[in-house]
């Protein structure tokens, strides 16, 4: 009876569609009109042409019209031409962020989520705090200490480092995104290790596996999913960033494609050229969204069985 | 053993705090130089607050740039939240309770905001503003739809996770005592739904008054400058500590409205019985479970 009955309001619950729907109507429509369609635009100006007198961009509307000459161009240009540099550039950037950021990163997870004791709060209090304060407000904090006079700067001269630091320097803009994205990599990598069956580790310790077998063996495997998608999320946006170089380096021999974006869309009027590469960036960083969506679900649905 | 362990993982101590040192001590030496006296951002002449009001004509409270910059970082950020509030909430019930083939079609596009980066979106909404939908001017209007579709995904997020820990068994008692769907909604489960609304606040408030790339491909100039813009355009110039005060100032607003929000979150928690304090309160604006 008891089952029946619940059963029974069950699916009225479930059977009101016309109200649910009623409910999801208002924000699908606004992310359909401004998310979904602006990718289409992107697409018709990237594939689009350009006004022979006014040098500005038309938008083909008609995708079997669309027409790939500087699609070609810019594409070719990105694998050989003039702006592999910047591709590869963004790339190694990135690539050496992130590990660095998992350097740091990680072992801080580690120790938060196993060892943290008695004080645990305060660290995580004083760990999530990065987390509140304005990104600009730490870059321009870092301008300050590495400017010509800034107090690092003048540390550092101390040891007889006398280095340019604002001025095109890969280093600092490397540094400088590490600075900026690993609190939003701590604190994801943290909920992954704290979730884990720690109880797992013990017994292979309890086995005979020293700490650093249980490590490779058990800890590893047991938490890779959640490492990964943790620096999938802090990649996707190093990917797209251009105000960290712009802040620190301003200089061309660091330029990212975010910053290729950027000129194009703002400082140039070669919108075309900009779209251009926002379709190829988001090609690009497709593969990674779906890897960490499809992750993501999977954990979920873990956590409501 | 637990000292064992301890003793074996100083190095992992000496890490963190090194880390959180790190972490902290450039933004507090950016805030000390507020207070400089002198015009520099990097060479301490002694301690005022001239550049936080005392100067007539370049402190944050008396320059009108800065003024007009706080005033529009204010109104966006509010504007935002009275739209993505509402929408955020129907969309997430909406879509937890839908099925079908629209279902997955729904969640989909839900989700997939919150991972793109933002380039990509302030690019895509640029280039309609200016090409396709040419009614909306850039500038605020323009900034306001582009931070609410920004931060729609994390309202849906944050209620979704709330809806599930609920579950349906409170509607379905007002159901079976003679509520109709809709009053089950309004009067059981909306209320019920009150701290995962009050972390979405605080998580779009911070979201949209730090947000610099979408506000900033989507600005018409000084009108519509926020104070992130601000900051942007004269870190690398010759800018006074009125710069550092105003970044403080932003950095100040946002903790105001986090620690704000999680005193109401766990005093809601303790009024209506439910375990939880600071940490939970923490999890709910952060989204990590611990």
């Amino acid at each position: 009876m008891d089952t029946l009955h619940s059963g029974l309001t069950q699916t009225n619950l479930k059977n009101s569609p016309r109200l649910w729907a009623g409910l999801a109507i208002p924000g699908t429509v606004w992310l359909i009109a401004l998310f979904a369609i602006p990718f289409y635009a992107v697409a018709c100006i990237a594939f689009g042409t350009i006004d022979p007198i006014f040098r500005d961009a038309v938008p083909q509307w008609n995708p079997l019209s669309w027409n790939f000459v500087q699609a070609r161009q810019i594409f070719s240009s990105l694998a050989t031409g003039a702006l592999q540099g910047v591709a590869i550039r963004t790339v190694v950037y990135v690539v050496s962020a992130v590990t660095l950021s998992f350097l740091i990163g990680f072992p801080i997870a580690y120790f938060l989520a196993r060892h943290a004791g008695k004080r645990k709060l305060l660290l995580l209090v004083l760990i999530i705090v990065p987390f509140w304060v304005n990104y600009l407000m730490r870059m321009l904090a870092w301008v300050n200490l590495l400017s010509v006079d800034g107090l690092f700067t003048r540390f550092m001269r101390v040891f007889g480092v006398n280095y340019n630091w604002l001025d095109g320097s890969p280093i600092t803009v490397i540094l400088g995104l590490v600075y900026g994205y690993v609190p939003f990599l701590i604190l994801p990598l943290y909920a992954t290790l704290e979730r884990l069956d720690w109880r797992l580790v013990d017994a292979a310790r309890d086995l005979g596996a020293n700490s650093r077998q249980a490590f490779r063996l058990v800890t590893l495997p047991m938490s890779k999913a959640g490492l990964v998608a943790a620096g999938i999320l802090i990649a996707l946006p190093m990917f797209g960033d251009y105000y960290t170089n712009d802040l620190l380096s301003r200089s061309p021999s660091t330029e990212m494609i975010g910053n290729q974006i950027d000129f194009f869309l703002n400082a140039s009027s070669q919108p075309q050229n900009g779209a251009l590469l926002v379709l190829a960036l988001s090609i690009f960083l497709l593969f990674f969204m779906s890897f960490y969506l499809r992750s993501t679900r999977q954990q979920s649905k873990q956590v409501t069985r | 053993m637990s000292r064992n362990t301890q003793k074996s993982n100083s190095p992992l101590r000496f890490l963190i705090w090194g880390y959180i040192v790190w972490s902290l001590v450039p933004v507090m030496i950016a805030v000390i130089f507020s207070f400089n006296d002198g015009r520099s951002r990097t060479v301490w002449q002694g301690f005022s607050f001239r550049w936080w009001w005392q100067d007539p004509n370049s402190s944050v409270f008396q320059n009108a740039e800065m003024r007009n910059a706080i005033v529009n970082s204010l109104v966006l950020a509010i504007s935002t939240l009275l739209i993505v509030t509402p929408l955020g909430i129907a969309l997430a019930i909406g879509s937890q309770r839908i099925r079908g083939r629209s279902e997955k079609f729904v969640q989909g596009l839900t989700s997939t905001p919150l991972i793109t980066p933002e380039i990509v979106v302030g690019a895509a909404l640029l280039l309609t503003f200016t090409r396709l939908f040419t009614a909306i001017p850039l500038g605020f209007a323009a900034q306001l739809l582009g931070n609410v579709t920004f931060s729609l995904a994390s309202v849906v997020v944050i209620v979704r996770a709330r809806l599930v820990s609920i579950g349906a068994s409170f509607e379905e008692a007002a159901r079976d005592l003679g509520a109709t769907r809709w009053q089950a909604l309004r009067f059981v489960l909306l209320p019920m739904l009150w701290p995962s609304v009050m972390a979405s606040l605080v998580v779009v408030f911070a979201t949209v008054i730090d947000d610099f790339v979408i506000t900033s491909f989507l600005s018409a100039g000084v009108s519509s400058e926020t104070v992130p813009l601000r900051i942007y355009s004269s870190v690398r110039g010759g800018a006074t500590p009125a710069l550092n005060a105003l970044a403080t100032l932003l950095v100040l607003t946002s903790f105001a409205v986090l620690i704000i929000g999680l005193f109401g979150l766990s005093t809601w928690r303790k009024r209506h019985g439910e375990r939880g304090g600071l940490r939970a309160a923490l999890a709910d604006v952060t989204q990590i479970n611990s």
